[in-house]
This record gives C-alpha cells, structure tokens and sequence, in this order.
C-alpha cells in the first residue's frame, strides 16, 4: 500500500459523511427544482422534468422582490449591529477586572437559549398592549411602537431579536482574537504616547483582521438562512412584511405545495451561502490578507 | 419496518413499481404477518399535543384497543409538522396505518394515491353530516372520515355585558356596536386570530361565507364587505392590532385575562375556560350581516385516514377507526375535548346533554367544508386570503386592494 492509497484512505470516511449527509440532499434539491414535484410526488415519484420553469415563476412571484429585499436588510442589519456591539464588549472584557468572567458567561445566554424560545418570549415583549417595551415607552411618556402590528415596525423588530440571539457569538470569537494580541504591543504603543482610541485603530483593529473577516463571513452564512426566529415571532407576516427567502421557501414548500418551487428558492440561498463560504475560504487560507 | 420501507422506496426507482410491490408483499410477509389475517398492532399518528386533547383521545384510543384487540403504537406530532411527516412517510413507504389528519388536507394526501377509499372496509358514510363526508372525499370516494367536528362560535364574557347593558350581538351592526361599547381602558371588546396562516383563514372564513362570498373569487363585492367589516374593527379600535400575531391560544389567553369582553373562537377551549372558576361566559353562534341569518362557519376536525400500508395493517386500521366512529366512543372523545359529534343523531343528543355545547351543534349543521369546493388548489387560495386580511388590518391596503391581489395570487 502506497502512501498515497494510505492518504486516501484515511479520507474516505469524511468524503462519505460529506456526500452522503452534504452531496446527496443538495443534489436531490437541485434535481426537485428543476421538476414539477408536487404532494403526488412524493407517494408516485413522478415528477416531470420543467426545466426553469420553477425558477421563473418563484422569481416572478410578487412576494419574491420584497422576500428579497428583506433578507438584505435583515442579514445586513444583523450583522452590523452584532458585530459593531460584539465587539465593544470584547474589548470592555478584554480588560480585566472583578466579574469580568462572569459576566462575560452570563452574556453567552442568548447563544444557549433555544431559538424557538427566544422567540418567544420576544414575541410577548413586543405585544402592542401588555408587552414590556411599550410598557416601559409609556411610562417614560413616550407612544408605544406597533412592533408586530406595523408592515414598517415588524421587520425591526425581528432583526432586533436576532441581533440580541447573535452578539454572543461575536463577543466570543473576537474576544478570542483580542487575546492572541501580544500585551506588549500596547505597551509600545503606550510608550509612543499612543491615546487609547489610537491604540485600538493601529493596535487592535489590523491585527484583529483575520478574526473579523471570520466573524463576519460566518455570521453571513447564518444570518442568511434565519428561519426559527421569524417564524416564531411572526409568521412571515404581517402582510408578509417579514417574509425573507427562508421562510419564503418554506411558505412555497408547505402553504402553497410548490415544492420546486420551494427547491429553487432554497437553491438560490445556497448559491448565495456558498459565494461567501469560498471568501472565507480564501481570507483563512491567507491569515493576515 | 422503516427500513425496509425505504428499501423499497429505493427498489421502487430502481426496478419499477410492479415488482417493489412484489418485494412490498414479501416484505410484510417477512414482518410475520400475510394478507387476509388481520395485524394485531398498528402504529396511529395525530396531533393532539395539548395536554387536556392528548389525555382524552389516550383514552378512546384504549377503549378502542380494548375492544378490537388491536395494539395501538400512539406517535404525536406538532400541527406544522404533520404534513411533512406525512410526505416524508409517503415517499419513504413509511406510512403510519392510520393517520387523523386536519380536514382541509384530506384531498392534498389523497391525491397522491397513498390513501385507501373506506368503502374496501365496509365503514358506511350515511347518518354523518355532509360537510365532514365531503371534507374527506377525493374525486368521488371517500377516504375518511372524522369521530368529531367542531366550529367557531362568539364566547362572551356573561360579567362585563351584564356590567356595560349589552345584550349577546347577533349581527354585524350589533357585533360592532357591543366591541364598541365593552372596549374600556385595557380591554378591548373583541379578540380573534388574524395570524398569516391556515388558522387566520379559518378565522375569517365565518364572516367570508356568512355574507355569501366564495372562495373561488376572492375579490367579489361580498368578500370586500367582509373584510371591510373584520378589519373596521381593528380600524375603530374595538380589536386589538394583536390580532395580527395571536393564535388562537393566544385569543384564549386574553379572554381569561380580561382583556377582551368578546372573542372568536373554538369549542375545544371550553374546558380550559371551565377551569377559571370566576369566569361566567356564554356561547352564541357568530354573529350574522342581517338578522336571521343563518351563520357558514368553516368545519374543523381531524379526519381518519388508512393509508396503503398492506391488507393487514389496513384491515386492523378500518377495525379501530369504525371502534372510534361508533357513538359511544364518539361521545366520550368529543365530550373529553369539547367537540361535535359527526353523526347528526348523536350530536343532537350530546347538544341537550351540554347546553354550552349547543351553539355549536347548531352551527356544525350548516358549516362548510373549507377544501370541498377548491379540493387541491385549496392550500394556496387560503395563504391568499390570510395575507390579505393581514393587509388590510394593518392598513397597508385597502380591503379591496389586498383581497384583488389575493385573488391574483391564488387563482395563479
């Protein structure tokens, strides 16, 4: 046996967990997409052949340009906030002091709740009229917010959720990051008279850059494909006011029974996921790019 | 079992469906059972996940099993994952010997050609009403039927009428004069489910069909009228916004807190209502456009379906389903979770057993089967509908925009 063959070997067990639990759905989804696969298809297995057709009418689909729309500014929104406020926390943990780990654990929370949880209890502080948001406005003498009831209010009011379920994350991964900065870094920096704005900019910030490129592209990857938490919180609704592609797909799928339809959308989100997989690919392969 | 069921499904794209059912009968010969014997076990899937549900039909499920000698294998799924775990059982061969399946989505599972018609069985159709018949049949046969039905009907708060001088409405202009005058401070006069999905439409629907609209055209004249009157009500301010995002559970919930005098909802929450012990509510049929007209409620209820799973688990699923639709059995079920005899005989008699039961005896004779006229488009005409109730009680369009887009959407 050549080591080569060895080589080979040893890969065979995770190319046959990849293809059979990766390769084997995303196939069947590519070949459901291009078919007419309706209820019936799946007792008879037939399903004709159509073509684009589903890709057509799910993007001709009114609900498609504005399901789109809003995975845009839900997966931007997210993203900015969790990060930008992940990040002020891990450089406030990132000094030590009493309680630090502690509250840095207590802050992990959100990561641990379960989503259909979370949701939840969101959804109930968002109520109109007995939620704990607009109670709190009301008695500080501001009008309380249509947070669920609105088309304008509901999409903030998701994204809020899922930046509160997403911070966690950042805060782990780039207070990792800030502790693989050599101390004495800021120690020459603070000999040169660097203030502490200065130090985060030519200190913290470069060196934290392959970390950032990590945190960001996998939180992409997530937030994109955000099902749970809209579904809990509302449905899509109202109005399909938050409707994104995920829940879109699946409305196509379980509401309407277009599952090529359904297929073809989530066939879309893939293609999308996996432009931005291969980004971070490459920022990891070149660490300091 | 399982296994080999996929095997066959895989057998099935491989050699064709003749010889996978060659390889089926062999199959079920390898599990120790043939055809003409009857299986002494079968495996039932339904939704009764709530507590008080699932306790009373664990009970006529162990009548049943007393009665037929048949062992019943109980698996219980979530609503929203129970057509998924349908599908996946019919394309994996893997389908539970009897399955009790909402209503509206007998036709979708019975196209698929994985349902047996109940007349292989024997189970006659006759002395059930129309509706649920209907409900459960698929291009002339019939594949189902329901040991209970139920409807909506408005529950009203006995304290807070008495308190404000209102009498129990019985049409529209009295409906919205009562939501008016009871909505005080916190509570509002009216509570329904307007949610964006099946639940939503079957909340509408009493009104829809009350004022002689019709799926078929979303946008007509009596559907904007509807519609127009549903979401005034949220317009004028006697009905929370939250409707938008209360299921029916959720309706409950604010009934019982108080913060609504009035709501739009189902029988099986009866119990749930009996518990409070200061609350005095009533029950009347919803309310009608013009006096004296008689309410369309859409029908509710879980129909019984066997599936092709081979004769002898097919034989044993007919013997337990006819044990859960004979009339004792049927009473104890529906008296346990607060639904509707389907046989008419038998629901009158349960009606004067149960005052509080009435209203909805009542209603369940005219109400209407929500797949019968649309069969398999319904689905999709439903999502529709509800996406336009939302629009138009959030005011994003006007009644009639939302329900001319809905009919554009659905009708495509």
């Amino acid at each position: 046996m050549s080591r080569r063959a060895a080589a080979i070997a040893f890969l065979l067990p995770a190319l046959l967990y990849v293809l059979v639990f990766f390769g084997y759905p995303l196939v069947y989804n590519i070949l459901m997409s291009v078919r007419d696969y309706s209820v019936r298809s799946f007792y008879t297995g037939e399903a004709p052949f159509v073509g684009v057709a589903n890709y057509l009418a799910a993007i001709g689909n009114p609900v498609f340009g504005k399901a789109a729309l809003n995975t845009v500014w839900f997966t931007v929104g997210s993203i900015a906030f969790q990060f930008g406020i992940g990040l002020a926390l891990a450089v406030f943990f990132n000094g030590r002091f009493l309680g630090s780990a502690t509250l840095r654990a207590l802050l992990l929370l959100p990561w641990l709740l379960p989503l259909v949880v979370s949701g939840a209890v969101w959804r109930w502080m968002f109520d109109q009229d007995h939620g704990v948001l607009n109670t709190a406005l009301r008695l500080v003498g501001l009008p309380a917010v249509p947070w669920l009831t609105d088309t304008g209010w509901a999409l903030p009011a998701v994204i809020l959720t899922n930046i509160w379920i997403g911070i966690p994350f950042n805060l782990v991964l780039l207070h990792g990051g800030l502790r693989a900065i050599p101390g004495s870094l800021y120690e020459a920096a603070a000999l040169d008279g660097a203030n502490a704005w200065q130090r985060f900019r030519d200190v913290t910030w470069p060196l934290l850059r392959p970390v950032t490129w990590i945190v960001l592209m996998l939180g992409l990857v997530y937030t994109i494909k955000v099902f749970d938490v809209i579904m809990v919180i509302t449905g899509g609704g109202p109005a399909n006011a938050t409707q994104t592609l995920t829940t879109f797909s699946y409305s196509l799928s379980f509401h309407d029974f277009a599952f090529g339809q359904g297929a073809a959308i989530g066939n879309v989100l893939i293609l999308v996921a996996t432009g931005f997989g291969f980004v971070y690919l490459r920022s990891a392969r070149e660490p300091l790019a | 079992m399982t296994a080999l069921s996929s095997t066959i499904a895989r057998l099935n794209k491989a050699i064709g469906r003749p010889a996978a059912a060659v390889a089926l009968v062999l199959a079920l010969a390898a599990c120790g059972s043939s055809g003409g014997s009857a299986a002494n076990s079968i495996t039932e899937l339904d939704y009764y996940t709530d507590q008080q549900g699932s306790a009373a039909w664990q009970k006529v499920l162990d009548t049943c099993a007393r009665q037929t000698g048949v062992t019943i294998q109980r698996q219980t799924v979530p609503t929203d994952q129970m057509l998924p775990k349908i599908l996946q059982g019919a394309s994996s061969r893997s389908l539970p010997n009897l399955v009790f399946t909402d209503n509206p989505t007998v036709q979708q599972i019975a196209s698929t050609g994985a349902l047996t018609p109940l007349s292989d069985y024997g189970i006659a159709t006759d002395s059930y009403y129309d509706s649920i018949v209907k409900a459960g049949t698929y291009q002339g046969k019939v594949y189902g039927l329901a040991p209970g039905v139920n409807g909506l009907a408005l529950l009203y708060n006995k304290d807070m009428l008495a308190e404000a001088g209102v009498e129990p409405p019985r049409t529209w202009d009295e409906l919205k004069a009562a939501a008016a005058k009871l909505t005080k401070g916190q509570r509002y006069g009216l509570a329904f489910s307007a949610i964006p999905s099946e639940e939503g439409t079957w909340q509408f629907l009493p009104f829809f069909w009350s004022n002689g609209a019709d799926l078929s055209t979303l946008d007509s004249d009596r559907a904007v009228r509807a519609l127009e009157f549903v979401s005034g009500l949220v317009s004028a301010g006697s009905a929370s916004k939250s409707v938008l995002n209360w299921n029916q559970n959720d309706v409950a919930d604010q009934f019982v807190a108080g913060n609504a005098a009035m709501m739009i909802n189902g029988s099986w929450n009866l119990a749930r209502l009996d518990d409070e012990k200061s609350l005095h509510y009533g029950v009347v049929p919803i309310p009608t456009p013009a006096a004296g007209g008689e309410p369309t409620v859409a029908l509710g209820g879980e129909i019984g379906v066997i599936p092709a799973t081979g004769q002898a688990t097919q034989q044993s699923a007919a013997k337990v389903l006819s044990c859960l639709l004979s009339p004792d059995v049927m009473q104890s079920w529906d008296a346990g979770h607060a639904y509707v005899p389907s046989k008419k005989d038998v629901a009158e008699k349960f009606g004067q057993q149960h005052p509080t039961m009435q209203p909805f005896v009542t209603e369940v004779a005219t109400a209407r089967s929500r797949s019968a006229e649309l069969g398999e488009r319904y689905p999709k005409v439903s999502q529709a509908l509800a996406t336009a109730v939302q629009a138009a009680i959030t005011g994003s369009q006007s009644p009639e925009q939302a329900l001319r887009q809905a009919q554009q959407a659905g009708g495509s």
